[in-house]
């Protein structure tokens, strides 16, 4: 068992070594904490040295909301979905390091790039009007004496891509979209939360880095 | 007075006056007119009031200075009526003044306070006419205008000074003018004046003979136009009154109707110009004239549809929205100026406050509007073609009845926000633009659409923001984080400077959301906030809002976010609240200052920053900006020091960016108004920082620098501090700043400070030429240059190179020119410098060229103490050196009785000044006399118990002088001079010993004083001053024991011999 779990060390530091060049903002010990917490939130299945693809779909989902406070089922979707590049529908080591190095550190310029896939629903590299309106859907109480529902929706999404959009297409390039944000910061999770505040960051790191290498 | 501050004062139910910008206009003029009361009209200021004027006070006995007796709390001024009564007594806390010099005198005392002291009186004293004038004047005053004979009235009158009651009545009878006409500058009046003059000229026609008449007379009861085409009187027009017409119908009795801005109603029956009643209402308001008379008249209403081409004739006189501007006055006396004169000049003027005013309103006409129309009642269900307007607000009104908050959003909102705005709206302009429809006469066809559409339409009324903002906030209410924050930004794309917009967010409840939005947990939302909260917070009243709805404990709170923009952004609104008292207080009384001061703490010197530092400093530069914002009350100054600030703000001073400086100098040189500020300046060593940053390029940061300097050069090592970091050659080259005034003013101050030391007068200045600088800033400068540079010039003429220079640049004539002014701050500094300059002889013939001496003289009735002493003490050199003195004092009518009654006072300086004046005169010989006949020597008896050596010095030299006159030297010693002086020689002070040695000298000239002196054992003392180095001062000890000497032994002879 000892020379398991020595092995599974060597491993593993050989391993953060490896993705610690590829990846920014993460120094080596940071990977190698990473890849723990990743061991550990696979759970048994690690352990058990069988073949595993990655987190699912639920277990990502459960990881958002319990570490970062996310509450919106369709936006941690997202989040999946632009965490989980290669499309499988697990989210990789690989791709959880990756991921991870924007959700929690990147730069301004990268989060501009991650909020965008986020609301790309059909990555074709615009946000659509209706895009905005299916992300913006749940986010005004509805007045039932209203005639219709949805205008107050449709308002604001007029409103935003009247702002946003620049070169008056009728819809939100990447360069639209990362112009707007650099007016005004405000805007760089304009249609849902998909990052974690300064708090949860903070919480998160502390809980990674630090009580596992007291481990 | 009476009458505006009656009829045109804004009262609140309480008896209060309401802060409105009108009161607040009307106070000030009030103020000023108070204020300069007393040495404008001198004579009329003497009258006494046929009733005091009784209010709470907030001053204490400590605000009275000299002319007034002071007995614990209590205070009684020296001046007394003929019965003997105190014009002004105070027994705190009430106040009862009795004349206009007293008033102004109590208003002058009060400094700051004396806004809030002249409200009280007003608000206590709303009669104050009838009690200032006794009743007969004040209904005068109060009827009519018009210049009311008021001879007659004076033969009833049983007051002793009827010229000057009669004075005092015309004066106040053209404040009272003067007033209304300010406040009718602030009117506007709606209604078209020519349309209704059209209106009324259609309507005369329709008079014409025969069958066909409708009316069988219309006229008005003035023929008298104003300027601004009014008819009604000017306190009329106050209430929006624009005329009155009789309306002779051909069915019914004489109809009276007023035609005012809010629109046509009935009155109680005003026949001609001038009447006293009637101009109450007595009927509905009518939008339109014809309306009106179509309600009134049967046969009217009949025949005038028949009309069809009279009735094209008729426009509608509602409504279209135009401004007309009333009489446009400034200076006393101007309403006798002809009107035509003033009618070219009016209508720029008009313009232009038009804009303003319409800027300033234009968020809530349609309140106005509402509120203002639901007088007009029953006057809707007639089909006017003109009452359009009218309908709809009845419409609307019918809504509110019916469906109430169910109805169509946008009505639902006017009606919530009516009830809190309508009587303030009101107040605030009684006629307040009617409304803003639309002039064109609307057909019967357009009458009969929808209402919504109408209601569409006035709606256009309001700028498009309104709306938008409205929707908004909206949003904002129902919206979850992501959608507030789309939009919050939304609302950043706003010109959130503008005051539409700033009044529209708080009109349509945004800013409760706004500073509820601060006390969740959402960072974003919290941001988008605060951006918005610190633009509009630029605008006054969203500021109070803040304040009242507890916006600012909010942001405090935000303060420890660890969020650092957040941090940053908060502090930055707090600069921007916090520009009035209460809200400085919320914010220290919540901790706010002591979480500011932490904001200070960053790196600043770094060559590169990394981007989390230079966050810092931001946050940093922030939190200096609201601690400087903070920083204008005494116990936030308090708060920063105790919470470690200096040294924090010390640190900050060594930074490179201007942006970071400003602030921190800024909050340095408002604090440094307290003396541990300016020990902690010097001793932390920023004056170095100081000084260097006065070669900054930002005229700002100059500013404050200089004006730190100002204030912290009051101490010898600061300015010291400013000559060793060469910082006086900096000083002098803002000196050509000439366009910047307070550039000027905080440069020349810090000028005028350091050069208190002579070592920078002569080492350092006067290479610099700052002399011809000065001199040349003597005129054409605001006073508070000018205070500054004369307090330099008193400064730099302590040196005798200095006078000279000051003649040869041509300094004198400006300088005796300052004597005439009115700032006691200015002409204390003044009277010093030409007191210096007159130690000069060739200074001293220019001086009394210009009579510069009767200047300073009459200054000796100023009722400031300060002035009073300054100028005494400049008449000594003037006296010393003028030629043949003892005659220029003599030709000065009453001088001499003004100087010996200061004696009187009861403020040590001026005392001290007055007796070194006295000295001065008391050399001539005739002058002596005159003065003894004014009773000098009991006046300076009764003083010669006090402590104060330095009044001890210049009594006992008065006295000495004031014993060359006859009898004079045994007067003292039965005043009981002698005794005292005797004490003095045991007095520390040199100087006092020397004079008093002298006036004991001159005393013991006289027996009895010798016999007196040596009881109280002057002996002793006066042999140990013989020992003294000053020649004089051995002579006169010596003299003084040799008098008593010779008298021992004349007296031991006439023992032996008789």
């Amino acid at each position: 068992m000892s020379d398991m779990s020595s092995l599974n060390r060597k491993l593993i530091q050989t391993l953060a070594e490896t993705i610690s060049k590829q990846v920014d903002h993460f120094n080596k010990t940071e990977v190698e904490c990473l890849i723990r917490e990743f061991n550990v939130l696979l759970g048994e299945c690690a352990a058990s040295g069988r073949a595993v693809n990655g987190l699912d779909k639920e277990k990502f989902r459960s990881i958002l909301h319990n570490n970062f406070g996310m509450t919106d089922d369709m936006i941690m979707d997202l989040v999946f979905r632009t965490f989980d590049r290669d499309n499988d529908s697990f989210v990789s080591l690989k791709e959880w390091i990756e991921g991870l190095s924007v959700f929690l550190r990147g730069t301004m310029d990268e989060k501009i790039k991650y909020c965008f896939q986020v609301y790309d629903l059909n990555s074709d590299n615009y946000i659509s009007r209706e895009e905005m309106f299916h992300l913006l859907k749940n986010s005004l109480i509805r007045q039932p004496t209203e005639e219709d529902p949805d205008e107050g929706i449709k308002d604001l999404v007029e409103i935003t891509l009247k702002r946003m959009d620049h070169d008056h297409d009728g819809r939100l390039s990447f360069s639209d979209f990362e112009k707007a944000v650099k007016e005004e910061n405000l805007l760089l999770e304009a249609f849902g939360t998909c990052l974690p505040d300064i708090m949860s960051t903070e919480a998160f790191e502390q809980h990674v880095f630090q009580e596992q290498l007291v481990l | 007075m009476g009458l505006s501050l009656t009829k045109a004062a804004q009262w609140t139910t309480a008896g209060k006056l309401e802060f409105t910008p009108m009161n607040e206009s009307l106070l000030k003029e009030l103020l000023s007119f108070v204020e300069d009361f007393s040495s404008r009209h001198p004579q009329e200021a003497e009258h006494v009031f046929e009733e005091p004027l009784r209010w709470s006070t907030t001053l204490g006995a400590s605000d009275f200075k000299t002319d007034y007796y002071i007995s614990g709390i209590d205070v009684q001024s020296h001046e007394k009526d003929s019965g003997g009564q105190p014009l002004l007594q105070l027994s705190p806390p009430t106040v009862c003044v009795r004349s206009f010099s007293q008033l102004s005198k109590l208003v002058h005392l009060a400094a700051d306070k004396k806004l809030e002291e002249l409200r009280a009186c007003l608000e206590e004293n709303k009669d104050a006419m009838v009690k200032i004038l006794g009743p007969c004047f004040a209904d005068i005053l109060e009827k009519e205008d018009t210049h009311t004979d008021v001879l007659h009235l004076v033969d009833k009158d049983q007051g002793k000074d009827p010229e000057f009651k009669i004075n005092l009545f015309h004066l106040l009878q053209n404040m009272n003018k003067q007033l209304l006409s300010k406040l009718l500058e602030e009117i506007e009046v709606e209604l078209n004046l020519t349309a209704l003059k059209n209106d009324i000229e259609s309507l005369k026609r329709l008079c014409s003979e025969g069958e066909k008449r409708l009316l069988k007379s219309v006229r008005y009861t003035s023929d008298f136009e104003f300027s601004n085409g009014c008819r009604a009187p000017l306190w009329r027009q106050v209430y929006g009154d624009i005329c009155y017409l009789v309306v002779e119908p051909c069915d019914t009795e004489n109809l009276y109707i007023t035609c005012s801005t809010a629109g046509f109603f009935l009155n109680g029956g005003i026949k001609q110009e001038g009447a006293e009643s009637g101009y109450e209402r007595t009927s509905d308001t009518y939008k339109d004239l014809l309306t009106l008379l179509k309600s009134r008249s049967p046969y009217f209403a009949e025949h005038i549809n028949k009309q069809a081409s009279a009735v094209q004739e008729l426009p509608s006189t509602q409504s279209v929205h135009r401004h007309v501007e009333s009489v446009d006055m400034e200076e006393q006396g101007e309403l006798q100026r002809s009107y035509e004169q003033q009618e070219k000049n009016v209508q720029d003027k008009s313009r232009k406050q038009h804009l303003l005013n319409k800027k300033k309103y234009e968020p809530c006409p349609r309140w106005k509007k509402l509120g203002l129309m639901s007088p007009c009642g029953k006057a809707e269900e007639r089909k006017s073609r003109n009452s359009s307007g009218m309908e709809m607000s009845s419409e609307i009104r019918k809504k509110k009845q019916g469906s109430g908050a169910k109805s169509k959003m946008k009505a639902e909102f006017s009606l919530s926000s009516l009830p809190g705005r309508l009587s303030s709206s009101q107040k605030i302009k009684t006629p307040a633009r009617a409304t803003e429809l639309s002039s064109e006469s609307s057909s019967q066809s357009e009458e009969e659409e929808e209402q919504s559409e109408r209601r569409l339409e006035s709606n256009t009324d309001l700028p498009p923001e309104y709306w938008q903002i409205q929707k908004l906030v909206k949003y904002l209410k129902g919206g979850d984080q992501t959608a507030t924050v789309l939009t919050l930004c939304a609302m950043l794309d706003f010109n959130l400077m503008q005051e539409t917009c700033q009044l529209a967010i708080r009109d349509v409840g945004g800013l409760e959301v706004l500073i509820n939005l601060l006390d969740t947990d959402e960072v974003k939302c919290k941001i988008g906030s605060l951006k918005i909260l610190r633009k509009i917070s630029h605008n006054v009243q969203i500021r109070q809002t803040i304040v009242d709805m507890g916006g600012l404990q909010s942001i405090v709170k935000i303060l420890d976010s660890p969020v650092k923009d957040l941090k940053a952004l908060a502090a930055e609104t707090i600069a921007s609240v916090a520009r009035f008292r209460r809200a400085r207080r919320t914010v220290r009384l919540y901790g706010g200052i002591k979480k500011l001061v932490n904001l200070l703490h960053c790196v600043t010197n770094l060559a590169s920053l990394t981007a989390n530092q230079q966050k810092d400093v931001e946050v940093a530069r922030c939190g200096a900006l609201a601690l400087w914002s903070c920083s204008k009350c005494t116990k936030n100054k308090e708060a920063i020091r105790k919470a470690g600030g200096i040294p924090l703000l010390g640190r900050l001073l060594k930074s490179p960016h201007e942006n970071m400086l400003v602030p921190v100098v800024g909050t340095l040189q408002e604090c440094a108004s307290q003396e541990s500020y300016r020990i902690a300046i010097q001793t932390e060593g920023m004056v170095k920082d100081l000084v260097k940053n006065l070669n900054s390029d930002n005229e700002e940061l100059q500013m404050h620098c200089a004006n730190a300097i100002f204030k912290c050069a009051e101490d010898e090592q600061t300015r010291d501090l400013v000559r060793k970091y060469k910082g006086l050659q900096p000083l002098v080259s803002l000196l050509a700043k000439v366009n910047n005034k307070q550039l000027l003013a905080a440069a020349t101050g810090a000028i005028w400070k350091c050069s208190i030391s002579v070592d920078n007068v002569a080492e350092r200045f006067q290479e610099y030429k700052v002399l011809e600088s000065l001199v040349e800033l003597l005129t054409d400068q605001p006073e508070d240059v000018l205070v500054n540079v004369v307090g330099a010039l008193g400064e730099f003429a302590q040196i005798p190179a200095s006078k000279t220079i000051i003649r040869q640049c041509g300094g004198i004539k400006p300088l005796v020119n300052l004597l005439s002014g009115t700032n006691p701050e200015l002409l204390v500094n003044v009277t010093k410098t030409v007191g210096a300059c007159a130690t000069d002889q060739d200074n001293m013939a220019i001086i009394d060229q210009l009579d510069g001496v009767r200047l300073v003289w009459s200054l000796l009735k100023n009722p400031s103490a300060d002035v009073q002493s300054s100028a005494a003490w400049a008449l000594c050199p003037c006296i010393e050196n003028a030629k043949d003195s003892g005659e220029m004092v003599r030709s000065l009518v009453g001088g001499l009785e003004l100087i010996v009654n200061l004696l009187k006072s009861t403020n040590d300086e001026v005392l001290a000044s007055v007796c070194a004046a006295i000295a001065k005169i008391a050399k001539d010989k005739e002058n002596l006399a005159v003065l003894t006949d004014h009773g000098v020597v009991p006046l300076l008896a009764k003083l010669t118990n006090t402590t104060d050596d330095k009044l001890r010095q210049h009594l006992a030299e008065a006295i000495g002088h004031c014993c060359m006159w006859g009898s004079n030297r045994a007067s003292f010693g039965e005043a009981g001079a002698v005794a005292p002086l005797v004490r003095y020689l045991k007095s520390k002070d040199a100087t006092v010993h020397q004079s008093t040695a002298m006036a004991l000298y001159q005393l013991s000239k006289d027996p009895s004083n010798c016999i007196t002196m040596h009881e109280k054992g002057v002996v002793k003392p006066l042999i140990h001053i013989m020992g003294s180095n000053d020649k004089t001062l051995q002579e006169a000890a010596a003299g003084c024991v040799r008098n008593i000497r010779l008298l021992a032994v004349a007296n031991r002879k006439a023992i032996l011999f008789y």
